[in-house]
């Protein structure tokens, strides 16, 4: 008799009957008012200090100078959900899902980008998130060297101090002055990344010159590798005497890292410094020079003297150095903004001009003990940020961008595509806490899309145009289509068929789970009557079209 | 047509966009891909920048050899050496010129090319010496130079309506467009039996129209309102990509990438190979009008078993790349298309203790055909008895080639002006490229 029953159809029904409750028990804890996303305690909830609000308040006010001597005007504030998509694509690379909009929503309306700003920047998707950003400035996106180098080990330790909230000019100083294996100190890789096949183990110091001048301090100095700055892009020297950048210059900091090696004798102890005298041929000279270890500008405030890395790291890191605070804030700036204050990112000219804002918000990063949590809440806290990217009676301009008086238009990143597709199509957030499953077809997926879509490798911050074959695979690729198919299980478009009450919730649900806002009464309108008279499986395809529709659209696309 | 061309006068109109003027005026539409193709087959000899007439080629088609080949096993034996190793070499259609007996078919096609055995480099390591030979340019982390296809596409203009620059089984390092944009990367395409991706419409016609109606009338129209008087025009050029992705869904000239158009035979004298195959789509690909397509054949990096993997290789290789040279030559099209076929390194003359070469960029092979090249002439040579000093190993190398300069050879011969200088992102002027033309290579 059991025999039988195994052949009937009855097992395979009541296996679908369980799964299907199973699933409509979890999705009902998406749609219902009731998420499982709350503040996570009084905490989070406290008020963001002066040191914070001050330099917003001053930024604002330069900006805001600025704005009015070019005779602009300034946009509105943005809607907050608009805002809040802004800060979770900046601090975790996608828009919100369906389940955080609703629990922000919770929250009294004057603190909700506070709290969402607080909920973020304590959630793991934040470090791991910056980590992957930064470590691009750091060790590039080539693959690196065979064996000597580990990205995987060294963005998990990026993100882990950044988690832990190490001061950021501590989690440098490691970096330039690593010594050991780069297994088991994860900063050594900054380093390893720079050794070539063939060059006996030798950090190559050109490349780690470039990059310590570029990530931590935003000078490109490359060019002067080869020759003196004949364009006199790069201004070097004390404050109030510049000098125009040489190939001494270079190679003088280029020098520091002309020791450190991982081959010889001390192998299986990673990362040494040698005794090694560094020889240099400098353009129109017949013989090689030796070049001694020296800082390229600021000598004053290289203290030790000694030529060792330890010395290098404690002038590069130094308050007094400006040139490090500038470079971070740009950069998280380019991160919340989609483009940096000065681009590109990594050339801000040492002795100016500046912009308005990069100065106050440099010496308050500095004052901060180099707190990136803070600098993020300063950013987020300022009239600029929150400011809307439309004008409701002008049409927008290109100096209006320029100028901050409206919030940019920026194409999102290829990975900020991909991970903003993966969420809008789940009700539910993707986090450290979602099943596995959730999580690992997250880090595929985006993997995958990234590649294909095109990574922007070390320069993510360069205004690019769409091109026709990523519109081709939006529209037509795996990517999405998977995610819009009538599948009650695992798709939102197919949820918000199956459980909205009527065709206008249908249309509010899938507007707010990908657009992250309400549908004007227009969109409104016309949306629910594609849906009128749809029922079961045809309201989930015409949902699924709803979703194919605001998924390919320029707002889904670009940041605003 | 394209604005500028439009724009261009009477007497600077060539054959082929008259032609194809007078095909989309009587045939509409639909005759857009037959007056292409006609067009340019009529358009030998074509003229150059300079309004003269000119052997310089149109199109390029990149044989990538990704992982470094190694000369000795391939254009460069070195039989009965030291370095030899066991590779045979047999005589090839130039006199006295032998290559390894893993080509026959193409030693039969060598007088048809330009052998150069004398590039020499300095980047060893995989990606960087990619990005080398594909761009001209060494590595440099404040800007990303465009590849050779790239440039062929920004300094043309064509009305295709399929993508110019094409890029057949390389999933790693495809041609990139660089400080160009992206619209110059490489539209990357996997084996040609594989249907093209993303290009079916998700749904059917009906919902796609539903679609693209809510899209365009809808949603887009919501955006606008308080941006950009020109958001598409001036901004985003969303919309404008998306019309011209819907064009190519529909576009008879995709055509071009079905190669089961072309009888078995032809599939045959390709090699059945998915790199076969892509060399089959090129040449399809080049008839209807594309400038520039790379097909990558992988898995030369022999650290272990050279001769094993070297031979292996060759056996695709040779009958592709022979039937290509053939087949270029039977649809006169290798006047106005160059072939290169080649790696980003060679391999090392010593043989290693596992029975591999590791790499080698001191005087490596590479293979070029097509346009205003020289036909049956190979250049430079490397030493039987290689130097042990490295700082003395250019010695060793006769006429030695950089990759500077293959550039502006290439580029030259594709009618490009590469002394000009191009405005990056980043404000600085750029040359085209810094090498110099090797006039020994050109016919």
């Amino acid at each position: 008799m059991f025999q039988r029953f195994l052949k009937s159809r009855w097992p395979k029904r009541l296996l679908l009957w369980c799964c299907s409750g199973f699933a409509i028990l979890a999705l009902l804890g998406a749609i219902a008012p009731e998420p499982r996303l709350r503040p996570r305690d009084d905490k989070a909830m406290t008020p963001w200090q002066e040191n914070v609000l001050l330099p917003a308040r001053q930024i604002d006010q330069q900006i805001a100078a600025e704005i009015d001597r070019v005779g602009l005007t300034q946009a509105d504030t943005a809607d907050w959900r608009t805002i809040c998509r802004r800060i979770s694509l900046g601090l975790v690379g996608n828009s919100l899902s369906l389940e955080e909009l609703r629990a922000i929503e919770q929250i009294d309306s004057e603190h909700r980008v506070e709290w969402w700003t607080d909920y973020l920047l304590a959630d793991s998707r934040w470090s791991h998130y910056f980590s992957e950003r930064f470590s691009r400035a750091f060790v590039g996106t080539n693959e690196g060297p065979f064996l000597l180098f580990r990205r995987r080990i060294f963005q998990l330790w990026i993100a882990d101090e950044f988690r832990k909230g190490t001061p950021y000019d501590q989690i440098v100083q490691r970096m330039l002055a690593a010594e050991g294996l780069w297994t088991d100190k994860p900063e050594v890789n900054f380093l390893t990344s720079t050794i070539k096949n063939g060059s006996d183990g030798r950090v190559d110091e050109a490349v780690a010159a470039g990059r310590t001048s570029r990530a931590f301090l935003g000078m490109r100095i490359d060019c002067m590798q080869c020759h003196d700055d004949v364009l006199g892009n790069v201004s070097l020297g004390e404050p109030g005497a510049p000098k125009t950048g040489t190939q001494l210059d270079f190679h003088q900091l280029a020098a520091y890292f002309s020791g450190a090696r991982v081959a010889g004798p001390n192998a299986l102890a990673g990362l040494r410094d040698e005794s090694h005298s560094y020889q240099v041929q400098l353009l129109g000279d017949e013989d090689e020079t030796e070049v001694k270890p020296s800082v390229p500008y600021s000598k004053s405030l290289d203290i030790r003297k000694d030529g060792s890395r330890e010395a290098l790291a404690a002038w590069v890191t130094s308050p007094e150095n400006k040139a490090f605070s500038r470079a971070t804030v740009n950069r998280v700036w380019a991160l919340l903004f989609g483009k940096p204050l000065i681009d590109p990112v990594d050339d801000i000219p040492l002795n100016g001009p500046f912009p308005p804002a990069l100065e106050t918000l440099a010496d308050a990063f500095a004052a901060s003990h180099f707190n990136l949590r803070d600098l993020v809440k300063t950013i987020v806290s300022t009239h600029t940020f929150r400011r809307d990217s439309r004008l409701e009676e002008l049409p927008v301009t290109a100096e209006h961008e320029s100028t901050w008086a409206t919030f940019p238009l920026t194409q999102l990143r290829p990975d900020q595509v991909a991970a903003s597709l993966n969420q809008a199509c789940r009700l539910q957030m993707i986090d450290d806490d979602s099943s596995i499953f959730s999580q690992l077809e997250r880090s595929f997926t985006r993997n995958d899309f990234t590649k294909e879509y095109g990574d922007r490798g070390e320069d993510e911050f360069k205004a690019q145009n769409v091109t026709v074959p990523q519109r081709l695979i939006v529209m037509n690729g795996k990517y999405l289509r998977d995610r819009i198919d009538d599948n009650p299980i695992a798709n939102a478009s197919s949820q918000i068929g199956f459980l909205a009450i009527d065709d206008e919730h249908a249309v509010v649900a899938a507007y707010l789970a990908t657009l992250n806002r309400l549908p004007t009464e227009t969109e409104r309108t016309a949306m629910v009557d594609e849906l009128a008279g749809l029922r079961r499986s045809a309201r989930s395809k015409g949902v699924g079209d709803l979703f194919w529709i605001l998924l390919n659209s320029t707002e889904f696309l670009w940041n605003h | 047509m394209t604005y500028n061309s439009e724009c261009e006068s009477w007497h600077r109109m060539q054959r082929r966009q008259w032609l194809s003027h007078s095909m989309l005026s009587i045939g509409g539409l639909g005759l857009t891909a037959i007056a292409e193709s006609l067009a340019r087959a009529s358009e030998s000899p074509r003229e150059d920048r300079r309004g003269q007439k000119s052997r310089k080629a149109r199109s390029l088609i990149v044989l990538w050899l990704q992982g470094g080949p190694s000369q000795l096993d391939t254009f460069d034996p070195h039989v009965g050496t030291l370095i030899g190793g066991d590779v045979q070499s047999i005589r090839t259609s130039i006199p006295e010129i032998e290559i390894s007996d893993s080509l026959p078919l193409t030693a039969e096609q060598l007088h048809l090319t330009t052998l150069v055995r004398s590039l020499v480099s300095k980047e060893g390591d995989h990606e960087r010496a990619t990005y080398q030979l594909k761009t001209g340019w060494r590595p440099d982390p404040t800007i990303v130079h465009p590849s050779l296809g790239a440039i062929l596409c920004h300094q043309t203009e064509d009305n295709l309506e399929i993508p110019r620059h094409i890029s057949i089984l390389n999933a790693q390092w495809p041609a990139r467009g660089g400080y160009l944009g992206g619209q110059y990367d490489a539209f990357q395409v996997d084996d040609p039996n594989n249907r093209l991706p993303n290009l079916r419409r998700p749904t059917s016609e009906p919902r796609m129209r539903v679609r693209i109606d809510g899209l365009k009338n809808v949603v887009e129209r919501e955006f606008a309102r308080g941006r950009f008087q020109d958001l598409d025009i001036l901004k985003t050029q969303h919309e404008s990509a998306t019309a011209k992705a819907l064009q190519m869904m529909d576009s008879q000239q995709v055509a071009a990438f079905d190669i089961s158009q072309e009888p078995e035979s032809k599939h045959e004298r390709f090699g059945n190979s998915s790199f076969g195959r892509g060399c089959l789509a090129a040449i399809r690909l080049i008839e209807q009008g594309v400038r520039c397509v790379e097909i990558q054949l992988s898995g030369w990096d022999s650290h272990v078993n050279n001769q094993e993997t070297q031979s292996e290789r060759c056996v695709i290789l040779d009958k592709a790349l022979s039937a290509l040279l053939q087949e270029l030559k039977d649809r006169e099209l290798l006047d106005s298309t160059i072939v290169v076929c080649g790696g980003e390194f060679g391999r090392s003359p010593n043989i290693n203790g596992v029975g591999g070469r590791d790499h080698w960029q001191h005087g490596f092979s590479t293979l070029l055909a097509g346009g205003p090249l020289r036909r049956g002439y190979v250049h430079g040579a490397t030493a039987s008895k290689p130097t042990s000093d490295p700082a003395k190993r250019l010695d060793d190398v006769r006429q030695p080639i950089t990759v500077q300069d293959l550039h502006a050879t290439l580029l030259d011969s594709l009618d490009i002006d590469f002394s000009q200088e191009l405005k990056t992102p980043i404000g600085r002027p750029l040359l085209i490229s810094e090498g110099r033309v090797v006039r020994e290579l050109l016919g």
